[in-house]
């Protein structure tokens, strides 16, 4: 299938007192059409900021991208002007994100905060515009739209306004949907529902979906595919099935193994990965899991180790095989 | 609403009715009593000041006195002016469209020059513009009004002067003596004193709109209108203005009434004949019937300008209702 979206050795970072926050190391994905990938990890891994960076929703400054390309439909959005790009954002490329409380402006109705990208991308009128705004709400469920339209944000219940805002996200008919964090800020029956929700979107409107989360368990029923990062790198990219069945990177597997599973017969004691992810002044010279690494071996702290492929389509950055213990 | 603006009515009255019978009450206890003003004049005897103060009822109690103004107000009599002998109401209808002109000619000059240089000045956080701008803002800011108003005099109607010999700008009065209303002559009589209040008001709506504007900025919702792909422009005036506006609005509401207060400097500076200074003549003079009206109208200024604060808020931001 053909690549909608192609990320090639993103770099990105945040000026801070006395230097700079790498927070992006040259990652690299791709999502190929109708498919969903998930990146996971801890927060302050880089997961948002990769995905920000390609929009440039990131604030500049005091961010910088200071390397790679983003090839989306045959442009590279990282090198488009402003103006052009912000023909991109809301018209082929839509946002979810985490907090829908503050995410909407508080002081314009919904049905006016919808409307806006049709009109600015699409120059349809205020009564077409409303017309499909109001066919996107009843789209993601919520009822009497018509009514809906007029409120404000704050008359919305959280997951009414999540709702609303992936109806926002879709409105102009994007090809890829990029939520970040969607429903970390929703109760757990809230987050199953926008889950489904968005399954039935996908299934109706074919677009591709990057979907952030540090959920593993939420995104297992949703991605296509998964990208796991850590401290700004990519350390682990494979298919969902692949993942879960044959983690091959320490971290992915620290993140498996600390959550519960039903396919259990006994009880088990939860893992954690002791320590916390590092905040990267300047670059590591070498892994940057490996002061947290149970497998650690001599090279991991001399070479940033490189995606090396594990099986078909899987590929882990690990010097370490960490079921033999072996170098590879 | 209908219900809230007349209960919110019904309180201004009592209000009006407990400021009217704080002030009455100040006024009579001026030290000398109400004819102090003319008790030190040499050509005012003994009886003639007994004559006045009969002829005006000074000699009953005040709370008599009170009622009877009170009464006589409700009928839609204030009372007449000592010094001039005409109603005092229609003193302060001679002179309230000057204050107005003035002081409403001063609130657009400073919102013009403070909303778009505070938001400018914050799109352009800590850039050279950004630093001047603040800069000259504290400057002005911390301007004294009276001696600024004195510098433009001397400046511009002293030291410049028009090819002909006249002074550049004429600093006082409202329209050239002798001459029949002319716009451009009102117009070059307003320059001097709308410079001095709005360059120091402006200063300081500058510095707000400036901090207001920031906070808005990094807010998610902004960031959501750059995601969907709006023009700057449309995110800038749509989404982060009308939010950054709120703070302002309040600032405004609170600035109302005292901008009438702050007319009293410049009206004196500039000879302006407007409802500071008749004020303060009626103070020095304690002419009472002009001085009670002229505090009840600032003090209804007050009070309406609160009930009109709370109202625009609600246009504003739609979480706030009103009931």
């Amino acid at each position: 299938m053909d690549d909608i979206l192609n990320v090639q050795n993103l770099e990105t970072r945040f000026k801070v007192k006395g230097g700079w926050n790498h927070a992006v190391n040259g990652v690299s994905f791709r999502v190929s059409e109708g498919e969903t990938l998930g990146i996971v990890g801890e927060s302050g891994c880089g997961k948002s900021v990769s995905v920000m960076s390609i929009t440039r929703l990131i604030p500049i400054p005091p961010g910088q991208i200071t390397a790679g390309t983003a090839m989306f439909g045959g442009r590279d959005l990282l090198k488009l002007s402003d103006q052009e790009l912000s023909k991109v954002r809301g018209a082929e490329i839509g946002m979810v994100y985490q907090e829908p409380m503050t995410a909407f402006n508080p002081v314009l109705s919904i049905g006016r905060q919808l409307t806006e990208p049709l009109e600015v991308h699409q120059g349809l009128t205020r009564q077409q515009a409303n017309a499909r705004a109001e066919e996107l709400l009843s789209l993601v469920g919520i009822p009497n739209p018509k009514e809906r339209m007029r409120d404000y944000p704050h008359q919305f219940s959280g997951g009414m306004r999540q709702r609303a805002m992936i109806a926002m996200a879709l409105v102009c008919s994007p090809k890829l949907l990029i939520a970040d964090e969607p429903t970390t800020a929703l109760d757990v029956t809230i987050q199953a529902q926008i889950v489904r929700l968005v399954k039935e979107l996908r299934q109706q409107l074919g677009m591709s979906i990057i979907w952030i989360t540090h959920d593993l368990s939420l995104i297992a029923g949703l991605a296509h595919r998964i990208v796991v990062m850590y401290a700004g790198y990519v350390i682990e990219e494979a298919p969902i099935k692949k993942l879960y069945a044959n983690p091959s990177h320490p971290y992915t597997m620290g993140l498996l193994n600390s959550l519960p599973r039903l396919d259990e017969s006994e009880h088990r004691r939860l893992e954690s990965i002791d320590g916390l992810p590092p905040i990267l002044h300047k670059k590591p010279s070498g892994c940057p899991f490996a002061p947290r690494c149970r497998f650690v071996v001599e090279r991991c702290h001399r070479e940033v180790p490189a995606l090396l492929t594990v099986e078909e389509d899987h590929r882990a950055a690990c010097w370490v095989n960490p079921h033999t213990r072996r170098e590879r | 609403m209908t219900q809230y603006i007349l209960r919110r009515a019904l309180q201004a009255i009592l209000t009006l009715l407990v400021i009217s019978v704080l002030i009455f009450g100040l006024i009579s206890s001026v030290p000398g009593g109400i004819m102090s003003a003319y008790s030190e004049n040499p050509d005012f005897t003994q009886e003639d000041l007994a004559r006045l103060r009969e002829k005006y009822g000074l000699n009953d109690p005040v709370p008599v006195r009170y009622a009877k103004w009170l009464l006589n107000v409700l009928q839609g009599d204030w009372g007449n002016s000592f010094t001039s002998k005409r109603p005092a109401l229609q003193e302060i209808s001679d002179r309230l469209p000057n204050t107005l002109l003035l002081m409403g000619s001063m609130f657009l000059v400073t919102l013009a020059i403070a909303i778009p240089l505070g938001i400018y000045s914050a799109l352009k956080q800590y850039t050279f513009f950004d630093h001047l701008l603040t800069t000259v803002a504290l400057a002005g800011q911390s301007l004294p009004t009276f001696w600024f108003g004195l510098l433009l005099i001397i400046i511009f109607s002293v030291l410049l002067k028009t090819p002909d010999g006249k002074p550049l700008l004429p600093s006082a009065g409202m329209m050239t003596l002798g001459q029949p209303f002319n716009l451009l002559d009102r117009l070059r009589h307003l320059i001097l004193p709308v410079s001095m209040l709005a360059v120091i008001s402006a200063a300081s709506y500058m510095r707000y709109m400036r901090s207001s504007m920031l906070d808005v900025i990094h807010k998610d919702y902004v960031r959501t209108a750059r995601g969907k792909g709006l023009p700057e422009k449309m995110v800038i005036s749509r989404h982060a203005l009308r939010n950054a506006l709120i703070p302002i609005v309040t600032l405004l509401g609170l600035d109302l009434p005292n901008l009438f207060g702050g007319a009293l400097f410049t009206e004196t500076i500039f000879a302006w004949p407007g409802i500071g200074r008749l004020f303060f003549d009626s103070a020095m003079k304690t002419d009472y019937p002009v001085l009670m009206a002229v505090l009840m109208v600032y003090s209804f200024l007050i009070v309406a300008s609160n009930l009109l604060v709370d109202l625009v808020y609600t246009v504003l931001d739609p979480r706030i209702t009103l009931d």
